[in-house]
């Protein structure tokens, strides 16, 4: 595939991917210490499908995601410290505090969140897509799911009537091999889940997600499709996550050396491979960079943990419209 | 003033409001090419065309998803759901998507949209297509649920509710789908969450909603010859409950029966007289009774069903107990 990230885009992309590793580690060390409650799904060892997912997209496109969404939203460009304020329930949280880990969402960044309910966000970005075909733009829609999700019968539907009404969406299933405990053949005949879309007749490969630029060509190919009129497209990125499906699972179900394998295609070790050996990055450079989001992270976190709390004043406003928007 | 059918109320209602608002689309299955199953979209796809007037598969979680997300994305969907029973599919969309997307967002993003269908017994539908549901959409925070059959109300409330910002649950009636009454000729939108009051009366009141009202005003006329004044309170709106229209009537008429279709446990009934016995224990001079279903579910020989739903005979014999006749 013809390289289409410069050097500029690609440290970019390697200085995210540090981003999103180092508020999850954060985060997973707040939760331990009860800063953050309720459920926590972190995104290690995904990073470079995020990354190189939103790297491919305008900032006019819609993104949807489910409740692994860290990385999603950091990836889209919202500022850490709104993560870290709706982790710690703060009202200068991405949704004051009303969230929570699950629900995150940016209207300026045209990220919807943030769903719990395993698929039930796939056809918001179908209906997404629909709205920009309705109004006539070029905006297109993208939906991260995982191999779980693409079991619900709400994601066939959704992939039905995108294919029969031609919808710019792009369907990107995350397969990160475990439905919560559930590994992937245990729990799907196929496990090339970019297949499902061939029940709908609709385009649709697979392809590695640990190498960010790799995933960055995919997705533009796949925007690129949706752009030109020829209806939606399923792709599935293969990646793997490192940590268990939520702060509460040790992951215990994973075979033995599993991690360890996978850990060698880690997304941001490839990322330091491709600009030493390919743009003539130094060593030095890298451990700046890195060294520079470790601040950025810990200042986010310090900030957000001194805001003030989620506003009780607030407690009854956020039920009903109250004007249209 | 016109006489309509409650059928062309609605479609006047839609039609209008889709020559005001091109963001406005009707989308379900068989509304386009079947003229609607119950024909309340007869002859809108002539006038608006394919785009606005969408057939869909027969998979109502699938396209009430996508609807809400084109509802966030800024357009304004009315979904006909044919009967509320095969709204049950779409449950989780409904529930876990449109009610609670303005919250989990904090405001961020909203979604205007009505949900539309018959909703009760017909005539021999049996188990299955008999149902009616106002509780279980009235449960939950972030709806706002309309259930009425009479043409000029229909009207008017379907077409605030099309301009309402916040999800809108609506139920009709197709046992009274081919009932007219008199429509003004002239515009006119009636409040959502406000009652009427159909039939003043001194003596107790009947409280009820959507076609069980006719019942209401028929065991009105028995009682008026027995000398006994019943008023009719019709609520029209579900939630938000006009909690001051029942308390006035209360104080008014001091007895009160509340006819519901549909099964017993915790229904609307249920929560009418809870709200009412809680603010107005000293209005009452007996125990406000519930005329509902009886708790079962629905048997097909017309003699049987006839067994189950309120009627007329039942909702006189509450009142002559009220009334310590």
């Amino acid at each position: 595939m013809a390289e289409s990230v410069t050097k500029e885009q690609l440290l970019e992309m390697y200085r995210m991917m540090c981003l999103i590793r180092r508020v999850e580690e954060l985060a997973a060390k707040a939760y331990t210490q009860r800063k953050i409650i309720g459920f926590c799904h972190l995104y290690i060892g995904m990073e470079a499908v995020a990354v190189g997912t939103s790297s491919a997209l305008r900032p006019e496109d819609v993104v949807v995601a489910a409740y692994r969404e860290h990385g999603q939203i950091l990836a889209r460009g919202v500022d850490p410290e709104l993560v870290f304020g709706e982790l710690f329930g703060k009202r200068t949280g991405t949704t004051q505090g009303v969230g929570g880990s699950m629900h995150m969402a940016s209207r300026e960044h045209n990220f919807w969140g943030g769903y719990g309910i395993v698929g039930g966000h796939i056809p918001l970005a179908a209906g997404a897509a629909f709205a920009a075909k309705y109004k006539g733009d070029d905006s297109i829609a993208l939906v991260y799911f995982g191999d779980g999700a693409a079991q619900q019968g709400v994601f066939y539907e959704a992939l039905e009537m995108a294919q029969l009404w031609k919808l710019p969406c792009i369907f990107l299933c995350e397969n990160n091999f475990y439905a919560m405990g559930t590994s992937l053949e245990r729990q799907s005949y196929l496990t090339d889940m970019s297949r499902r879309g061939d029940g709908v007749g609709m385009t649709r490969w697979q392809f590695e997600g640990f190498d960010a630029v790799e995933v960055h060509n995919n997705i533009a190919k796949a925007a690129e499709h949706c752009r030109s009129g020829k209806g939606p497209v399923i792709v599935e990125a293969v990646t793997y996550r490192y940590r268990g499906h939520s702060m509460s699972d040790p992951a215990k179900y994973r075979k033995d050396g599993e991690l360890e394998e996978k850990k060698k295609r880690d997304g941001i070790d490839l990322a330091i491979d491709r600009l030493k050996s390919e743009h003539g990055v130094s060593d030095a450079e890298l451990e700046a960079i890195k060294a520079d989001v470790d601040v950025q992270a810990q200042a986010a976190y310090d900030a957000a943990l001194a805001a003030p709390d989620a506003d009780p004043s607030k407690l009854y406003d956020f039920t009903y419209a109250t004007e249209a928007q | 003033m016109a006489q309509l059918q409650l059928r062309e109320a609605l479609r006047r209602a839609m039609q209008e409001e889709m020559r005001r608002d091109e963001r406005v689309f009707l989308m379900g299955e068989e509304v386009a090419y079947y003229d609607g199953a119950y024909k309340v979209s007869q002859g809108m796809l002539a006038e608006f065309g394919e785009k606005r007037i969408i057939d869909t598969p027969i998979a109502e979680n699938g396209f009430t998803g996508i609807a809400i997300g084109a509802a966030m994305a800024g357009l304004r969907p009315i979904v006909e759901v044919m009967t509320w029973n095969f709204a049950l599919v779409a449950y989780d969309q409904i529930i876990n998507s449109a009610a609670k997307i303005v919250q989990m967002t904090a405001g961020q993003y909203q979604v205007p949209m009505v949900i539309r269908g018959a909703n009760g017994a017909a005539e021999g539908l049996g188990s299955q297509h008999s149902q009616a549901l106002e509780s279980i959409f009235a449960h939950f925070p972030g709806l706002k649920v309309i259930s009425t059959a009479t043409p000029k109300d229909a009207y008017g409330l379907l077409k605030s509710a099309i301009r309402d910002p916040s999800p809108v649950i609506f139920m009709e009636s197709e046992l009274a789908y081919g009932t007219k009454g008199e429509v003004p000729d002239e515009e006119y939108l009636i409040p959502i969450g406000k009652a009427d009051l159909k039939r003043d009366g001194t003596d107790v009141t009947l409280v009820s909603w959507n076609k069980q009202v006719y019942n209401c005003l028929s065991a009105a006329d028995q009682l008026a010859k027995e000398g006994i004044s019943a008023q009719v309170l019709d609520l029209r709106t579900i939630r938000p409950l006009d909690e001051q229209a029942l308390f006035d009537c209360i104080n008014k008429t001091h007895r009160m029966v509340v006819v519901q279709e549909g099964f017993p446990f915790a229904g609307v009934a249920s929560e009418v007289v809870s709200r009412v016995q809680e603010a107005c224990f000293d209005a009452l001079d007996a125990p406000i009774l519930r005329i509902t279903n009886r708790d079962l579910n629905q048997p097909y020989a017309p003699e049987l069903e006839k067994m189950v739903l309120p009627s007329i005979d039942r909702i006189v014999a509450a009142a002559h107990t009220v009334c310590g006749r």
